[in-house]
């Protein structure tokens, strides 16, 4: 069973995220900042991050930054969550080493198909 | 899979709610010119929360409405818009906006359109104002591109040239995911060009060095395709190029392949998107009226959850414990040790469980200390005061309910502090002070209550006009000698205005007996302290919970009650000297400069008692809104906390009962309502009076 870290400070998008997940098999660990998750991520290891932008402690961009810079999360997909408007984000999101990302607003089909779609 | 994500939208609205709070908070943090950009960070952010959720549970009218707020905010992050007063204030109408949006669509009510389009349109203003590219530009680009791409043209075949860079799988992406991706939308046939791989020493695993042609066959559209290498399209040198192209109904033109994948067009599903979602919402609105409004949800820090299940671990060892010894089939004294060792174990795991469940219904009072800076933002600007306000002990815990209930008192409190307390800028410089004037919210724990004081460095109560005021109407006698506490106390009393002009802030002086009233049916007191141009202290003490109750137990007869110990004065053998009659129905305790009535328990609820010669019992003197009486009850039984029961959810309610408990030995005992006991006691003795005359009458 593949193992995902979902990562919102927004505790109603974790929960979704979560139970989608869940609810397709996967394992889901959540995290309410980049802090907890690099945390999460430093003693266990996942095959999926899903992250959001703006979280305070650490946001998502320095997040992808830091796991990048752990050795296990070198080449594993990291995906943002962001919104339509910010294009701009999502060139800085591939910048600092995130995989994609998954367009809000998306309901659960859709993030469903897109973390199938990495994961293989 | 079809998951129902209306489940997740009380939790959404929790934490919009929180948002705003913060948003509110912060707002009024923000210094007009110098904005802090964390602080506008931290707004923005409570913004783009709240964007998101509510257009990922499909709520797009706060979906719209907060674009317009992050746009904002988004700018002013950037250093391209300056922080106005104008803007501040406009944001903050906004939050006011939004909040009542979230509890119209919670409820399920009409949205207040007239109120949202007026600030919508003063945002949009401010930010057509000197910024670029309005939203209503933004929504025709887009829709023109929507337009395009439904007529793009659908190819038979393409060929797709794929040469990721040497590091793009460096962030995650997978080439052999994105051929498999291609792999649903059509038959798809690769080759690799493996030309410039190297040798195996000189190979870097990390690096990518393969590169791919990729023949499609289907009748697949163009966007399709450059979708799959939405992610890495600046990752890699990708040429898609149509091998065979069919003549399009509805554009001749093109065809032509490009090159570059087009973000633009990438928009377009995304656009489609939004728009099944909107018709999705309006199918799912009459379900949605079904639901319940009233949200009766807490939120519990898990580490007293965690205390609470540790309790519960104890309690269950010491329960096998117990019942170990209860198995034994020689019980001796041995055992009866490891008994009474047990007994007392669960004595303790049960006070503390009863703690820790306790301690879930608390929360911080900053709870209600949250809505103040606001409040006194508003109403400072209004009355044209400078007035910084102070908040301390925030973190300080109070049941739940009792929280609800003090939120009005407080605001009235606070409300009656800045408009009759503090000064007028000028009038305090001219008194010496600063022209800004200080109110303190203060919280702390005492004893087994909550101490809350509203501190301001006003103008004092001033005691000669209360004095008069109250003599004026009626309240007091001129001949009473009042010491200066019981003069202050005169402001609590029942229609008590001392405001020369009534004002809109504080109203007309109505509120305070109002206050007092509500403190006192939360079990708690209300009390003032002031000096006249010093300020005032207005310190409120409330119960912790509502759940529990001191009580002393008294008997009457075969009837066990409960006095809340809070009422109670004090306790007292009968002096049969001190006794008098009046009118033949009422009996009245001298007791020092008093003379209270004497409430026989057992007349009032129609019971038997042990006696009822007066010099045979006890009296115990209660006091309610100050006025005090003693009641007469056959022995005094211990003091105890006692769970409060209510009377009205199991049975019905009943004057001179607030409740019922159940006591150590399975007996229920009901809890006095002291001032429902008065109220009875005036009738039965107005009855008796009314007897007693009438069989005089008769006699005659």
């Amino acid at each position: 069973m593949a193992k995902i870290l979902a990562v919102d400070d927004s505790a109603s998008m974790r929960q979704m995220v979560s139970f989608t997940l869940k609810g397709a098999g996967f394992d889901v660990t959540e995290a309410s900042d980049g802090v907890e998750a690099l945390t999460k991520a430093k003693s266990d290891k996942y095959d999926l991050v899903i992250s959001d932008v703006n979280m305070p402690n650490m946001d998502g961009l320095t997040l992808v930054g830091e796991l990048r810079k752990l050795g296990e999360f070198k080449f594993i997909p990291i995906l943002l969550l962001t919104t339509e408007s910010s294009t701009e984000k999502k060139k800085e999101g591939k910048a600092a080493g995130a995989t994609g990302w998954i367009v809000k607003p998306f309901n659960p089909d859709q993030l469903l198909k897109t973390v199938n779609k990495v994961l293989g | 899979m079809a998951i129902d994500i209306s489940q997740f939208l009380d939790t959404f609205y929790e934490e919009s709610f929180e948002g705003l709070d913060i948003m509110e908070s912060e707002l009024l943090n923000l210094d007009v010119g110098e904005a802090d950009v964390e602080v506008i960070n931290t707004i923005f952010r409570a913004a783009h929360s709240i964007k998101g959720g509510s257009g990922t549970f499909g709520l797009n009218a706060v979906a719209d409405y907060t674009h317009v707020m992050e746009t904002l905010l988004d700018e002013m992050r950037a250093g391209e818009r300056e922080v106005t007063q104008n803007a501040v204030d406009i944001l903050l109408r906004s939050v006011d906006v939004l909040r009542s949006m979230l509890i119209s669509l919670k409820d399920n009510e009409d949205l207040d359109q007239e109120t949202i389009s007026k600030t919508h349109e003063e945002l949009t203003h401010l930010l057509n104002g000197g910024a670029t590219g309005t939203p209503a530009e933004a929504i025709t680009a887009s829709d023109a591109t929507a337009q395009q791409s439904e007529q793009a043209d659908k190819q038979q075949g393409w060929t797709i040239k794929f040469k990721p860079h040497p590091d793009m799988l460096q962030t995650g992406n997978d080439p052999v995911r994105i051929i498999r991706e291609l792999e649903s939308l059509g038959d798809v046939s690769v080759e690799a060009d493996t030309s410039a791989l190297p040798e195996f020493e000189m190979l870097d695993p990390e690096l990518s060095y393969l590169s791919w042609t990729i023949h499609l066959s289907g009748n697949v559209a163009e966007d399709d395709i450059t979708e799959c290498f939405e992610w890495v399209d600046d990752e890699c040198d990708l040429s898609i190029v149509a091998t065979q192209s069919i003549e399009n109904k509805t554009s001749g033109e093109g065809n032509v392949a490009t090159d570059k994948p087009m973000i633009e067009a990438a928009a377009a599903p995304e656009e489609r998107r939004t728009s099944d979602r909107r018709q999705g919402e309006r199918r799912s609105a009459p379900k949605a009226a079904k639901k319940p409004a009233e949200s009766t949800s807490i939120r519990v820090n898990i580490n007293k959850v965690d205390d609470l299940i540790n309790m519960v671990g104890e309690l269950v060892i010491t329960q096998s414990m117990l019942s170990q010894i209860g198995g034994v089939e020689d019980f001796d004294t041995s055992a009866l040790e490891r008994l009474n060792d047990g007994l007392s174990q669960l004595e303790q795991h049960t006070r503390e469980l009863q703690e820790s469940v306790m301690r879930i219904r608390m929360m911080p009072i900053s709870f209600a200390f949250q809505r103040f800076p606001r409040l006194v933002h508003d109403l400072s600007s209004q009355l044209g005061k400078q007035i910084e306000l102070k908040l301390t002990g925030e973190s300080t815990e109070l049941d739940k309910t009792v929280m609800e209930k003090i939120g009005d008192p407080l605001v009235h409190l606070v409300r009656n502090s800045l408009d009759h307390g503090i000064e007028m800028p000028d009038v305090r410089v001219q008194n010496g002070k600063d022209e800004t004037g200080i109110i303190e919210l203060n919280a702390f724990h005492q004893g087994g209550n909550i101490v809350i004081e509203i501190r301001d460095d006003g103008a004092g109560l001033n005691k000669e006009r209360i004095l008069n005021k109250a003599i004026a109407s009626g309240i007091v006698k001129e001949e009473d000698n009042l010491s200066d506490e019981q003069v202050n106390d005169l402001i609590f009393a029942p229609g008590f205005s001392t405001a020369e002009v009534v004002s809109d802030v504080s109203g007309r002086g109505v509120g305070m007996d109002v206050v007092r009233r509500n403190i006192r049916a939360l079990g708690g007191t209300v009390e003032v302290q002031s000096e006249q141009g010093v300020g005032s202290v207005f310190t409120i003490r409330l119960p912790l919970t509502l759940a529990i109750l001191d009580g002393q137990l008294i008997r009457v007869g075969e009837e066990t009650y409960i006095v809340p110990l809070i009422s109670i004065i004090e306790s007292l053998q009968v002096n049969p000297e001190m006794m008098s009659s009046v009118t033949g129905a009422a009996d009245v305790y001298k007791l020092r400069d008093d003379y209270i009535p004497i409430v026989r328990l057992y007349d009032v609820f129609g019971i038997k008692a042990d006696s009822t010669n007066i010099s045979e019992g006890l009296l115990v003197v209660v006091e309610n809104e100050g006025k005090k009486i003693a009641l007469f009850v056959d022995e005094l039984l211990g003091q105890q906390q006692v769970v409060i029961k209510s009377l009205e959810t199991n049975l019905k309610q009943i004057d001179g009962l607030s409740g019922a408990t159940i006591l150590g030995n399975g007996t229920v005992a009901l809890i006095l309502d002291i001032n429902g006991v008065m109220t009875l006691y005036q009738e039965v003795t107005r009855a008796s009076i009314l007897q007693d005359k009438t069989e005089k009458i008769i006699a005659a």
